[in-house]
């Protein structure tokens, strides 16, 4: 009966957060869908956007939900600069190729990161406040968070069905020869989709560093997670990334409930491999 | 195809070959006794040539410190409480042994990434390739554990500071000598302490799975018991665990009125922002390692009514008048002394960190001073033999068998953090009572 009960108590929590992994996972899962690249570069940029946050809200005092603009905007042309340099060379070259390529940029986004933040822990001291909700207690960080990520989520959904780019991207990932062969821009339609995937990493950072503190180290938990997420959320569906975000979060909300919490890493990933043999495009999976 | 490659190896190789010549000869390294080198001061040679010529002793102090990684901030301070001690030992000319052999010391350190693997690399390569005479450990048990196997097979004197974990002393070992209190020992003045404020007080345990906290928290269990405490919930979380969400709300299902956990510094910062945020009531909260940093306070409100066990605090420093009232040898300088140099030199209060890095180097040359030589064996005498008295307070070394070199003489306290008259954030000191600066914040305010 106490399980029940911290279950439930813990369980709103985890959908929120679910929601933020969710946004985190999109960007690796664009990436990998529109141009079969795994983005090993995933986590240091969702930990810039953390600083991103840092440096707005407590060097400039930008209110960190305001500061989401200009960290969504350099995330963008980060992720076009990377593309350019690191991975358009690569695309059509082996996966392990991309995979070194990203690797490297992670490694040199760590090293310069290190230099210039060190590994230090930092902390946004900024809070919206709580409220109860039954036995939970529901904070505002992550209520707001979730409301945002919700937001990107359906602007993504937009962007990506209901504009031309979009349409363009969704051209390119289904068959990158004939998009060509139509006119459409594939390189630029390519660091396009980059960018974005970088975007929502970078935004998806920014909004964790507003209820966790964090390291320049601290997006490889994230990116481990958005690999999960990915395959729990369909390879290559960005939209379904969502779902897996949830899917992830409701599980570490509620295995605390029954088991110890250093159990939650086991089962996640656990669940990650059993997916992979049982349904290797994921549970909403739409790529072959 | 073929012929390309040859053209590259040939180039990479001519390349290796400049590159090798170009490279400046190396230092020379200290040999496997310390290098000697005769330094003549013209003035005494003037008067007595023959008797005044003076041999210096450079020893080589290998260590590890985690410039990167999870144990970065904790470890850094460390390192620099022990430059600040070499420093001052080399700035003053060192010090003269009875033959008149000058010793002074220089470092040889690598980044160990807190990583244990790395750690084990490292202090190999400071015994192998750079000859270190004396080793000081990495700072966190587990990186000290893993360094103190090779010290021990190379019997290399290893003076831990930073790491309190019982478990290494207990191995049969003969070069480890512990400059903290052990692990099992952390929490008791909390203990006892609680116990005059709230006896009937329900207790939850929660600490990061790791080797010291483990240790450290399973320990204080009897304690606990022993003191009529109800231990309502015990439980160790992932040191990657960033949302201590669920764990909150675990402590709050359980009924705890006090929590007593943390691990290091990253750990416990996010740990201490979830239960402010959460706002469960507890009545004291009591974090390992993370509250004695003066970092802490960056958390806001969320640090108000956190306390620490600290192995050193300015307020509470040991003198030369207690050890006098102990019949204990005192040594080296004052703790105002060695706070204010350290300022000087680092711009920031020292923290027990940085007092542990210091007292290693103190004690080190403390024990090569009593031992009249830079020998091994004779130094390892002199530590066994050690009953003294620091700022950083008493130092003795178990030399039974069963638990060689675990730390038995020096004792801790309990700081809280808490608002000053200004309404800023201070640490004070709230047990033992014969040593406080204030009373507890209990219980600690709600929001």
């Amino acid at each position: 009966m106490q399980q029940i009960s911290l279950l439930l108590t813990s369980l709103p929590d985890g959908i929120l957060l679910g929601f933020v992994y969710g946004v985190a996972a999109m960007g690796l899962t664009l990436i990998w869908g529109v141009m079969d690249v795994i983005n090993l570069s995933h986590g240091p940029i969702i930990a810039l956007g953390m600083f991103g946050t840092f440096f707005l809200f407590i060097r400039s005092g930008i209110n960190p939900y305001l500061g989401l603009i200009p960290i969504a905007i350099v995330g963008l042309l980060l992720g076009v600069v990377i593309y350019f340099v690191a991975v358009h060379r690569v695309i059509n070259a082996p996966h392990l190729s991309s995979l070194l390529a990203t690797f490297s940029v992670n490694m040199i986004i760590i090293g310069i990161g290190t230099a210039v933040v060190t590994t230090s822990p930092y902390n946004v001291d900024f809070n919206m406040g709580s409220f109860q909700l039954g036995s939970t207690t529901v904070l505002g960080t992550r209520l707001i968070a979730a409301l945002i990520a919700i937001l990107v989520t359906g602007g993504l959904y937009l962007f990506l069905f209901r504009t031309r780019p979009g349409k363009y991207i969704r051209a390119v990932t289904n068959n990158r020869s004939a998009a060509e062969l139509m006119g459409i821009p594939s390189t630029r339609i390519l660091a396009l989709s980059f960018g974005l995937g970088t975007m929502l990493a970078a935004v998806s950072g920014a909004l964790i560093s507003t209820f966790f503190p964090f390291s320049i180290l601290a997006g490889g938990s994230y990116e481990l997670k958005s690999f999960v997420i990915g395959v729990l959320g369909g390879l290559g569906n960005p939209i379904g990334a969502l779902f897996g975000g949830l899917i992830l979060g409701v599980l570490e909300g509620a295995i605390p409930a029954f088991l110890e919490t250093s159990w939650v890493p086991v089962i996640e990933f656990g669940l990650f491999v059993v997916i992979l043999l049982v349904r290797p495009n994921g549970l909403f999976g739409a790529k072959q | 195809m073929k012929r390309s490659f040859a053209v590259l190896f040939s180039l990479i190789f001519v390349l290796t070959l400049i590159l090798s010549a170009c490279q400046p000869a190396p230092a020379e390294a200290p040999a496997e006794e310390p290098a000697v080198e005769e330094v003549m001061e013209e003035e005494a040679v003037a008067e007595e040539p023959a008797e005044e010529m003076a041999e210096e002793v450079t020893l080589v102090i290998g260590f590890t410190s985690s410039i990167t990684g999870k144990q970065e901030v904790s470890s850094k301070r460390q390192v620099n409480g022990l430059t600040l001690w070499m420093d001052q030992v080399n700035e003053a000319g060192g010090f003269t042994l009875s033959d008149g052999t000058v010793v002074k010391f220089a470092a040889q350190t690598y980044d160990d990434e807190s990583n244990t693997e790395r750690v084990q690399e490292l202090y190999t390569r400071l015994i192998a390739e750079d000859n270190a005479d004396f080793l000081i450990s990495p700072y966190s048990s587990g990186l000290t554990s893993a360094a103190s196997i090779v010290a021990e097979q190379n019997g290399k004197i290893m003076i831990t500071t930073g790491a309190a974990d019982d478990d290494a002393y207990k191995t049969g070992n003969t070069s480890l000598f512990q400059l903290y209190t052990p692990g099992s020992l952390y929490m008791s003045s909390t203990v006892d302490m609680l116990k005059e404020l709230d006896p009937d007080a329900k207790v939850a345990i929660v600490y990061e799975a790791v080797k010291f906290a483990t240790g450290v928290a399973q320990g204080i269990v009897p304690y606990l018991e022993a003191n009529g405490f109800e231990v309502v919930l015990e439980e160790g979380y992932d040191t990657d665990t960033a949302d201590f969400g669920p764990i909150v709300n675990k402590i709050a299902g359980s009924g705890a009125t006090v929590l007593l956990g943390g691990g290091h510094y990253p750990d416990g910062t996010a740990l201490a922002r979830a239960l402010y945020e959460r706002n469960i009531g507890l009545k004291f909260a009591y974090l390992l390692v993370a509250p004695a940093d003066t970092k802490f306070p960056e958390l806001g409100d969320a640090a108000l009514g956190i306390a620490v066990s600290s192995q050193w605090e300015l307020a509470a420093t040991h003198t030369e008048a207690e050890a006098g009232n102990m019949g204990v040898e005192w040594f080296g300088p004052t703790g105002e002394e060695f706070a204010s140099a350290y300022e000087a030199a680092y711009g920031d209060p020292p923290t027990y960190h940085v007092a542990g890095g210091y007292t290693a180097g103190l004690v080190l040359q403390k024990a090569i001073m009593d031992a009249d030589s830079v020998d091994t064996d004779a130094v390892k005498a002199a530590l066994n033999a050690m009953n003294l008295m620091t700022f950083f307070g008493g130092t003795q070394f178990d030399s039974s068998e069963e638990a060689h070199g675990l730390q038995t003489a020096h004792k801790m306290v309990v700081a809280q953090w808490q608002l000053n008259a200004d309404g800023e954030l201070e640490r004070v000191i709230v047990a033992p009572a014969d040593v406080a600066t204030a009373d507890p914040l209990y219980p600690i305010p709600t929001r």
